[in-house]
């Protein structure tokens, strides 16, 4: 009698355990169809639009070169053959070898990796740090002309270009007033600017999620009963609201961490840092086409995963959310 | 004739002072955009040597640069009207092109479901789970840069934003019994897309437009920043600013006057849009 008890009480657990783990299936196979999809992508425009081998040898090589190149990369071979063979190489981690440099590009990538990641966290720490308390703000103070000034600096932060941000910080703290370095990787003074341009797009989507979060807790009962037993507002927030309204910006901190990482490859270019936005535009100017699509691959795998892991936590998170896919 | 405007006001409401800024800002660029070889005092790319880097209001025989020169000496604010005409170019080739072919695809997804639905609205996931700037920097690549591939870019990643709405807003209306009739009459889809469908989605896909059209502009001068996009000497506001950028030393006009055209107009259509969007979405308010 006890046991039925139990197991009844555990039945909406394990209904709810099957219906996340199927929900996690089809999103994983989603996730692999896409980025599937990218990589065919990739090796058709490449094979499609012109002679690859033109693409990897380096610029002013001979006929004769061209000709031994391509039979020894396998060019020659029928097109079904070559896409195997890509894909093959890819399960094992293989994205060639950069012509160029003369290195597996796989080195070459994973040498830059560090800097673009210390750039998306120090942008995503100034995001979140302005972007969480103005949303707050925003919505509580909703009727004040506070709000209108703080709204008016989100919509700036939407709508000013990154590389524009950029070439002001520097102009101002790096050539006026010289506080900080220009360009280049110094220390953590050389972070400032890039992560201040970089993060401060961010800071506006923070700022819309925080508000609309905070809007539609604010009008809840137990704000109303919290309230009227005397708590202040800023303890009743800090305590008792953002539990609830963290759910829906702990789940677009993914998706901006993947906002932020291809941001970055602007942000790279103009401050001179070593990451991999700026590896992949000086490859495009060296023609360094392995690099180009190893950068392309790995870039949209990381999205692919970010977006995978913010459908995930939406669903995970906050059990009162109704799992997409059930009925369609 | 002043009855007949606060008539008018009467309907739409008194605008609100930001909205009327931002519909000014809007309609200067565009009409500097379409009338540029009127407006533009000098040829974008006339170079002039003896007139090289000069600060805004400078005068030198005959040449009066109002807003400064360039490296080469040639005339910021004929490039700046001139590159508007680019900017806007792409973005409106890329927004009313990923409009139609997202909007369409999208309907038709939701109103035959099956397998078309699922064709569709999986390629629509997918797409969007994909950087744009990756599907740019292979395209380009491979393709080379400029302005046609530019565009295609753009359509590439662009589209499925269009189809999403439509598809939601087409379900909307899927199941009415005037959708119905006319299919059992033996419309074709063009005819009930045409006629039934897109009458009801246009105020939906209206807001999209406007808010994607700042974004579009946003993306082809990030591109042509990165060199990427259109090719100098061509003015475009991308490639003003990245060239601007090597000379924040010495002459700050050559990026901050490109940078603050693009940022006032992304931001006046971007208050526009949200302001579209409160007024045709109940929902919203």
């Amino acid at each position: 009698m006890k046991d039925t008890d139990a197991a009844f009480r555990r039945a909406p657990v394990l209904e709810r355990v099957i219906q996340v783990g199927g929900f996690v299936v089809r999103r994983l196979v989603q996730a692999l169809i896409a980025l599937f999809g990218v990589i065919t992508l990739v090796f058709f425009l490449q094979r499609l639009t012109g002679d690859p081998v033109l693409l990897l040898v380096p610029q002013g090589a001979t006929q004769a070169d061209t000709d031994v190149m391509r039979t020894a990369l396998g060019f020659d071979r029928p097109l079904y053959i070559q896409y195997f063979g890509f894909l093959a190489d890819l399960v094992r981690f293989d994205l060639g070898r950069s012509y160029v440099q003369n290195l597996p590009v796989v080195d070459i990538i994973s040498s830059r990796v560090p800097y673009t990641l210390e750039l998306a966290a120090g942008a995503l720490v100034v995001a979140i740090g302005l972007g969480v308390p103005i949303g707050i703000l925003i919505a509580v103070r909703r009727d004040r002309f506070e709000a209108r000034w703080l709204i008016g600096l989100v919509l700036i932060g939407q709508s000013m270009p990154t590389f524009w941000t950029s070439v002001l910080l520097i102009m101002f703290f790096g050539v006026w007033l010289r506080w900080l370095p220009p360009s280049g990787v110094n220390g953590f003074q050389s972070l400032i600017m890039p992560s201040l341009a970089l993060g401060f797009l961010s800071m506006a989507t923070f700022a819309r999620v925080t508000r609309t979060s905070v809007l539609d807790e604010l009008s809840k009962d137990y704000v109303r009963t919290g309230l009227a037993k005397g708590l202040s507002m800023s303890r009743l927030i800090a305590h008792h609201l953002m539990r609830n309204a963290a759910v829906p910006i702990v789940t677009i901190s993914a998706l901006e961490i993947a906002n932020l990482l291809t941001g970055a490859i602007i942000i790279e270019t103009v401050f001179a840092w070593p990451g991999l936005g700026q590896l992949t535009i000086q490859a495009i100017s060296a023609r360094d086409f392995s690099i180009v699509q190893g950068v392309v691959i790995i870039g949209a795998a990381a999205a692919i995963l970010l977006n995978l892991i913010a459908d995930l936590l939406y669903s995970i998170i906050d059990p009162r959310i109704r799992l997409p896919g059930r009925d369609a | 004739m002043s009855a007949a405007l606060s008539s008018i006001g009467r309907v739409l409401g008194r605008p609100p002072i930001g909205i009327v800024l931002a519909i000014a800002t809007v309609v200067v660029i565009l009409v500097a955009a379409i009338f540029a070889p009127l407006i533009a005092p000098y040829d974008p790319n006339v170079q002039n040597l003896l007139g090289r880097l000069k600060p805004p209001g400078f005068v030198i025989r005959n040449t009066h640069y109002l807003l400064g020169s360039d490296e080469l000496g040639r005339d910021t604010f004929s490039r700046l009207i001139y590159g508007a005409r680019i900017s806007l170019l792409v973005a409106f080739a890329s927004v009313v092109l990923s409009g139609i072919t997202g909007s369409i695809l999208g309907m038709l997804a939701a109103l035959y479901r099956g397998w078309v639905e699922t064709v569709i609205m999986r390629a629509v996931d997918i797409v969007l789970s994909i950087p744009a700037i990756l599907m740019a920097i292979i395209t380009v690549a491979t393709l080379g840069p400029g302005l046609q591939n530019v565009v295609f870019v753009l359509v590439l990643t662009r589209w499925p934003r269009y189809a999403r709405v439509a598809y939601g807003q087409t379900l909307i209306i899927a199941n009415t019994s005037y959708l119905r009739l006319s299919r059992s009459m033996g419309a074709g889809w063009f005819h009930i897309l045409r006629y039934h469908v897109l009458p009801n989605i246009a105020g939906a896909i209206v807001v999209v437009v406007t808010l994607e059209f700042g974004l579009m502009v946003l993306f082809e001068a990030g591109l042509s920043f990165l060199g990427l996009g259109v090719q100098p000497p061509t003015a475009s506001w991308g490639v003003m600013l990245s060239v601007g950028r090597n000379y924040v030393a010495n002459a700050w006009w050559l990026s901050v006057i490109p940078g603050a055209a693009l940022f006032l107009f992304v931001l006046s259509v971007n208050v526009l849009g949200d302001f579209l969007r409160d007024r045709l979405d109940p929902r919203s308010r």
